[in-house]
Formats: structure tokens, C-alpha cells, sequence
């Protein structure tokens, strides 16, 4: 398979994935703000820190509110990561691998865009919103399924795998981080049930709510979630669980040693350290460690597969000289080939 | 009220299919009984089915579109009505076919070699000096099996008296071979019963054919050598038909900078499993673009040092850098004398009389008949830049007249054809519209012609442009028991 192809796999994956993501976190913030008393004035600035485009947002929006946070998450085009941006760029990708995924799958990309585009008038308003996201999630939740269910599962359809998973690990680290740290400065005496309340949202955010009280069964509380989303391997959003999904396809493709060891590192991290009692300030920056360790993995992955530029071919004899290296450089990329990472705006 | 022949006129035009009569061919009648006898709404049925039929198997093409923002994929026009021809004929169409070629490919080799033809005077040192489409790189090139056109298109026409002509040789990077297996394939879906009557000759050896071809020219003799399909990208024109014949062959679809030159003079392909080496290149990138390091330095379509890869030959490029020397639209003219200097033979398909305008006494004639002539530049495709004189206004024969005169080497001029007719479905009535046909001629160790080819026809009543980027359609092509 060709790199230019299995990048493009990649980055569509993790594009739509990240559509997904980000439209359940407007999702359930729109949600917990109904439930929270006026005091706890919690508001939109968790959303804007969760998806690291701070110092982007305070450029172009003079406060933090509803409309604003919701406009630029969702609509702005200047925001890279907005949802219109990402599926944007899932399509942008999908469309030149057109002949390696299923027609269905790049038709049902194409078709998310163009509802996006045109819901977007309506999706800004909060009683629209609810409606708007659950089609991205559903539609999203549709393209994954009909991949998985119509796509040669060869190299290419490991990183599809890899994509989704890698992002979704990414934003369930964020989520944790963002809501332990910001959300829930204070866990204030004078306000118990709401702490829970929050730690609920948490789960929701990531559809967890569920499966955490079959599987956890007891209330909903800070270290118990914790360990439920990081450490868990059956959930399928829980941090360790696509991690493990990420190391199953890497097994699969050749030439895995380097991403594979990166991967084993912050599997051993993860499984080992101990969050039941965690302070704040340190879960920030283990949490912290991790995002720079997913953004290792990438790298490892993106040079071991991605951009073999300068790697000697396996039969020939002479060593680099000049002129390949100069050959070698990156061609100007292709006005399709749209991935930067997210994960390095913090 | 379905289509009665009796009503249909083939205003004086030689018709593929029916006779000035109003009576079928002997060939066509089955077919014309067939249609005939369809109830409107069947007729319709069979065009809807066609239609979705094209939808459904993504045939499409390309086209720039300013006002939607890009490039838009267009389904190309089909019509359920085939083109019909006779094994008679068509064994004498693919003799001349293979015998041009052949000449065409030893006039190429010679012109980056020796280039006897020169010195012997038959074609001009002039006319080649002036080619934009000679590539002084290319000298003292001898590729396998003394080939540089690989795959060749070449348009044929017929005339009035029913005579067929080569109207223009495409020796760079022809397209529209898709299109002739799908048309097939669509056929074969929406007309089943027609094809248990008639004897028609299949097409759909052509993507092996196309890979023998190919793989004969490996400078790697292994049992499978490394073939992929080289496009400018997803916003060419063509992308679906190099997508499609990639597929066809199980060769891979890659764009320049999955490609790249190693220390050792090979090509290589990034993979994820690491470089891998390829053999053959059949590349649908135009020359120019092909390796900034020798042609446009610019060109992001290429491959860094392919020339010189190519060159050392270590890999197969088809068709070869420097072939389109021969399809110049001058140069055409020639082809007569190429055929008979180089195999001591007479042509077997005849060229469309034709006026250089290089020459004083022939650009005299041309500039004095304008009104009568069709002037084409010697190095557009796609019907672009010309003149069609009896339709044109005076104001744009004057300032083509202005054109001629500042670079006579430029045009050439031949008097405006009759194009033969087919019987083509409009609303629910058979009209006759103008067409050609193009077939596809695969040369390296053996030499192959598709059967029939890619039959382009004018939509628009009484245009002969068949061009699929103004408002042509195709039809499939039937070659058939006389």
C-alpha cells in the first residue's frame, strides 16, 4: 500500500473521529449548564481549553459565552479544529482515496459535509443543537460501522483503526484533564451533589454513563471514573482500550517495532500508575505527559510509514549522497493532502 | 409511437447504420428491428437504465467549472443506439491501423537517432527544428523493441462516400479506452437479449492486453514486474480513467511524489512497507511535467531524475518522453511518405487531404478558402484553437487568417468532411448526429487494436465536434458478422 494512500486513510480517520468528538463535548456542556444552579458559573471556557485553541479563540472573540464558544466550535472556518473544518477535511482526504475505501464510505463523508454546511444557520441556535449534533454523532457512528463493515480489512483498514482510535484516545485524555483541572476548580463543600453532576457529564460526554454503572457499580466519583476512563480496556472510548486498539493494527503492518515501543511505554504508564487519589495539579501534568507521549507515537508512526523519505532502499548499495537527499525533499503537498495535528496546538 | 426508420433522413450523409433508402444496413437490421419495435416507454426504460447504470458505476469525467467553485465530475453522455461495423471492414481498418503505427514508432526512433528520414529529405530538418513537441533530450534513446508510442489513439473518420480517413494520430497520453469498456458493460446490461442474436466481437481483453504490453517492456525480466499508473492527480480530466485501468490491471495508482529516484538511478514507490522498486511507468502526465529536473522545473506532477532513470533504463516509461514528435498535426501530413519510407508500403487507410500552411503555394490556397476550410494548429488537443471556416464569422476568419500569417509553421488546413451520421436517440425519436471513432493501438513486443474502439459522437444537431469537453457523447462501438 501505497504511504500517500495510508496517510490519507489516517488523517480522514482521525478527522471524522474528531467531528464526532467535538460535537459531543458542545453536546454535553449544552446539557450540564441546564442542570447547574446559577451560582456555578462553570460556562463555555472548559471547551475552549479542552480542544487547545485558547490563544486562536481570544484572537478573534472578545468573551467567552454561549454563542460565541458554540459559533467558533462549530462554524468558523478560522478555527482549524471547528467541526465544519474537520469534516472538511475528512472529505478532502477521502476524496483522493476514492478508489481504496468504498464508495458508500467517501459518499457518506462527502454527504456529512454538505449537511453540515447547510445546517449551520440553524445549528447555532440551542434548541436546534441538540438535533444537529446527534446527526454528526449518528452519521460519524455510520461511517465507522460502514467501513467496518465494507472495507477490505488489509493494511489500509489498520490505519483507518489507528486513526480513530489515536484521536479518540486523544480526546478522552483532554476531556479528563480539562474537566478535573478547569471544570471543577473547587470541589466545594458547600456543593456536593453537583460534584457529581459533573463527574456524570464526564461520562456522558464520552457515552460512558452506561456501561460505567453496570461495570463499575458503584456512585459516580472522582477515582473511580478516573480509572474507569483511563485504565479500562473493554470500554470503547476509555483511554487503555484504544490504545490496545492502536497496538492490535500496528501488529498487523510491517515495520512496527518503533511505533510499537512508544506504544508499550505509555501502556505501562497507564496500566501502572495509581489515580484514586491523585491531586489535581498532578493529574494535570501526568495528563499533560501523556498527550506529548500520543504525540511520540504519531511522529513514530508517521516517519515509519508516512514519509519514508530518506530511508535507503532495501537493494541498493551506494549511501545517501547530496542529490538524493535533495530529490528526496518533500514535494509541495497536493492541494487534497489536509492533516496537521491537533494535538501539538496546546 | 416508437421510431420507424421509414421517417428517419440521412440528408445526404453517409449513414453507419441506414441506407439513403431508410432501410438498415444488412448489419444493422437486427438492431433496427429491435428498436423499432420498443414501445416509447421501453425505449425510455432503456435510456434510464442506462443513465443509471453510468451513475451507479461512477463513470465520469472531469470538467473545470468556474461558477461551482472547482471541478465538478460530470456523467458523459451515452447513447443506447451502437455503431456498427463489419468484420470485413474492420480486419482492412486494424491492418492500416497496426501498419501506421508501426511506421509512426520507427520514424520516432530514427528522428532520436539517426535521423535518416532527414537527411534523405523526406521530412523537412525545418519542421522538426520548429517542433514544440521534440524533445533534444530524448537523443540517442533506444527504448525496447524500438517503441516510443506504446498506446496510440487514432482518430478515424468517414466520409461521404463512405471512405474512412485517419484523421489525427494521439501518440502522448490518448484517453477515452474507459469509456469503450464501459459503454460495453452497459450494453451488455441494458440490451442482454440483442447480444444472444448478434455475433459481436468482445473488448474486454484490452486491460490484460494493456498489461502484456506494458510488462514487455520491463527492464526487470521477472515474473512480475512492478507496473503502476502514473496520474497528475484527482483533478484531471482523465482520473477516472487512470483509476479505472489501474484497477483493471492490479497495477498501482500513484502521483509523483509517491515516487522517487534512489542514489542508484531507480525509481522507487514509498510504501508502507518501505521503497519499493518499479519497473514500468505508464504515465498519463504530459511530458513537461514529467521531471523538473529536466523539463519544468516548476512541475510538482513529477518525478525528480525520472528522465535520468529512464534514460540509464532502468525503468519503462510509457508512452516514451519525446513520442508526441510524431502526432504533430504538420507532421501528419507526412505520415503517407513515413509509411512508405520506412516499409516500402502504400497506406492502407488514407489520410484527409490536407494544406500546410508552411508552404507559400498551400497557405495561398488555405488563406483564399478560408470559408471552405477547418484550420488546425499543429499542437492542440481536445478540438481547441481551430477554425471550422463555413461556420465561422468573418471577423474570426480574418483574425485566424492573422494567426496563419504570423506562424505559418503552426497550421494546417484540410477541407471540412461529411462526417458519417449514426441514428442517435433524441426525446423518443432516432435523429442522425456526426461521429468518429477511436481506437487504441498497444504496441511492444506484439502489437494489438482494440476491436472497435471509442465511438465519440456530436450531440448537438449538425456539429462535428465530438470533443467529451464540448458537448460530445459516446456510443458503443459493435463489430459484427458482415
Amino acid at each position: 500500500m501505497l504511504s500517500r494512500v495510508a496517510e490519507r486513510i489516517y488523517w480522514m480517520a482521525r478527522y471524522v473521529e474528531r467531528a464526532e468528538n467535538t460535537a459531543r463535548i458542545i453536546n454535553v456542556n449544552t446539557n450540564l449548564l441546564l442542570d447547574l444552579p446559577k451560582k456555578v458559573t462553570l460556562g463555555w471556557q472548559p471547551l475552549i481549553d479542552i480542544t487547545g485553541i485558547k490563544k486562536l479563540y481570544n484572537e478573534h472573540y472578545p468573551e467567552v459565552n454561549e454563542r460565541n464558544v458554540v459559533k467558533f466550535l462549530i462554524a468558523d472556518t478560522r478555527n482549524f479544529g471547528s467541526l465544519i473544518n474537520s469534516l472538511n477535511a475528512a472529505r478532502e482526504n477521502g476524496r483522493t482515496i476514492r478508489d481504496v475505501i468504498p464508495r458508500e464510505g467517501w459518499e457518506k463523508v462527502n454527504d456529512l459535509y454538505l449537511y453540515t454546511k447547510n445546517q449551520l444557520p440553524q445549528a447555532l441556535s440551542r434548541r436546534n443543537r441538540y438535533d444537529f449534533l446527534g446527526h454528526i454523532i449518528n452519521s460519524t457512528q455510520g461511517i465507522t460501522g460502514l467501513l467496518a463493515g465494507t472495507m477490505t480489512h488489509n493494511f489500509g483498514y489498520d490505519f483507518l483503526r489507528i486513526g480513530r482510535n489515536l484521536e479518540r484516545a486523544d480526546m478522552t485524555s483532554r476531556i479528563i484533564d480539562v474537566r478535573s483541572a478547569n471544570l471543577l476548580p473547587e470541589e466545594s463543600e458547600d456543593l456536593p451533589p453537583y460534584e457529581t453532576i459533573q463527574w456524570m457529564s464526564v461520562l456522558q460526554s464520552l457515552s460512558a454513563y452506561q456501561n460505567y454503572r453496570q461495570q463499575v457499580q458503584t456512585r459516580v466519583q472522582r477515582g473511580e471514573v478516573l480509572k474507569y476512563l483511563l485504565q479500562d480496556i473493554y470500554f470503547p472510548r476509555a483511554f487503555n482500550h484504544c490504545i490496545r486498539e492502536v497496538q492490535g493494527s500496528l501488529k498487523n503492518l510491517p515495520r512496527h517495532m518503533g511505533p510499537i515501543r512508544q506504544l508499550n511505554l505509555i501502556i505501562r504508564s497507564v496500566e501502572t500508575t495509581q489515580f484514586d487519589n491523585m491531586s489535581k495539579k498532578a493529574l494535570h501534568r501526568y495528563i499533560d505527559n501523556l498527550q506529548l507521549q500520543l504525540a511520540k507515537l504519531h511522529k513514530a508512526i508517521s516517519t515509519t510509514y508516512f514519509s519514508i523519505q530518506d530511508e535507503k532502499p532495501t537493494k541498493a548499495k551506494k549511501k545517501k549522497s547530496k542529490v538524493t537527499k535533495k530529490s528526496g525533499g518533500k514535494a509541495k503537498p497536493s492541494a487534497s493532502a489536509v492533516s496537521h495535528s491537533a494535538g501539538s496546538a496546546n | 409511437m416508437a421510431i420507424k426508420w421509414k421517417n428517419y433522413t440521412t440528408d445526404g450523409f453517409y449513414d453507419e447504420l441506414i441506407l439513403a433508402s431508410g432501410r438498415p444496413r444488412k448489419s444493422a437490421s437486427a438492431i433496427c428491428k429491435y428498436i423499432a419495435a420498443l414501445k416509447d416507454d421501453e425505449l425510455q426504460n432503456r435510456k434510464d437504465a442506462s443513465e443509471l447504470a453510468i451513475r451507479t458505476m461512477g463513470i465520469t469525467f472531469t470538467v473545470y467549472s468556474e461558477e461551482e467553485g472547482g471541478t465538478i465530475d460530470r456523467a458523459w453522455p451515452f447513447d443506447i443506439i451502437p455503431r456498427i461495423i463489419t468484420n470485413t471492414e474492420w480486419d482492412l481498418i486494424e491492418n492500416g491501423l497496426k501498419q501506421r503505427v508501426q511506421a509512426l514508432n520507427m520514424f520516432i526512433n530514427d528522428l532520436y537517432n539517426k535521423q535518416q528520414i532527414l537527411k534523405d529529405n523526406i521530412v523537412p530538418r525545418q519542421l522538426i527544428d520548429d517542433s514544440t513537441n521534440f524533445r533534444p533530450q530524448c537523443m540517442g534513446i533506444k527504448p525496447p523493441y524500438g517503441v516510443w508510442a506504446h498506446i496510440c489513439g487514432s482518430d478515424l473518420v468517414r466520409d461521404q462516400d463512405g471512405t474512412v480517413y485517419v484523421l489525427e494520430d494521439n501518440l502522448r497520453v490518448p484517453s477515452g479506452v474507459s469509456y469503450m469498456l464501459e459503454n460495453r458493460a452497459i450494453m451488455k446490461r441494458i440490451f442482454s437479449e440483442l447480444f444472444e442474436d448478434y455475433s459481436i466481437r468482445p473488448v474486454d481483453e484490452y486491460p490484460s492486453k494493456l498489461y502484456d504490453c506494458l510488462a514487455a517492456i520491463s527492464p526487470r525480466k521477472v515474473n512480475k514486474p512492478e507496473i503502476v499508473v502514473l496520474t497528475p492527480g484527482i483533478y484531471n480530466s482523465a482520473y477516472f480513467e487512470h483509476s479505472y485501468l489501474a484497477q483493471q490491471m492490479g497495477a498501482e495508482l500513484v502521483e509523483g511524489p509517491d515516487l522517487r529516484v534512489g542514489d542508484d538511478d531507480c525509481v522507487y514507490m514509498r510504501t508502507v512497507e518501505g521503497l519499493s522498486k518499479v519497473d514500468v511507468i505508464y504515465r498519463r502526465v504530459d511530458d513537461l511535467f514529467l521531471d523538473p529536473e529536466a523539463f519544468n522545473p516548476d512541475s510538482i506532477l513529477g518525478v525528480k531524475g525520472l528522465m535520468r532513470a529512464w534514460k540509464k533504463g532502468n525503468v519503462a516509461l510509457a508512452n516514451a518522453p519525446g513520442a508526441g514528435v510524431a502526432d504533430d498535426k504538420v507532421i501528419y501530413t507526412y505520415v503517407p511518405k513515413i509509411i512508405k519510407y520506412y516499409l516500402d508500403e502504400d497506406p492502407i487507410l488514407p489520410n484527409v487531404p490536407s494544406y500546410l500552411c508552411i508552404n507559400k503555394t498551400e497557405r495561398d490556397y488555405v488563406l483564399n478558402n478560408l470559408d471552405k476550410l477547418v484550420v488546425k494548429p499543429a499542437n492542440e488537443s481536445g478540438g481547441y484553437g481551430m477554425l471550422i471556416g463555413p461556420k465561422a464569422s468573418a471577423k474570426e476568419r480574418e483574425q485566424f487568417a492573422n494567426l496563419i500569417r504570423r506562424n505559418p509553421r503552426n497550421y494546417m488546413a484540410q477541407p471540412l468532411l461529411a462526417l458519417s451520421t449514426a441514428p442517435t436517440l433524441v426525446d423518443h425519436s432516432a435523429e442522425p448526429r456526426h461521429l468518429d471513432l477511436r481506437p487504441f493501438i498497444l504496441s511492444s513486443n506484439e502489437t494489438y487494436v482494440t476491436t472497435g474502439g471509442l465511438t465519440r459522437v456530436a450531440l448537438r444537431k449538425g456539429s462535428t465536434v465530438v470533443n467529451s469537453s464540448q458537448g460530445g457523447g459516446s456510443k458503443d462501438t459493435w463489430i459484427v458478422e458482415d
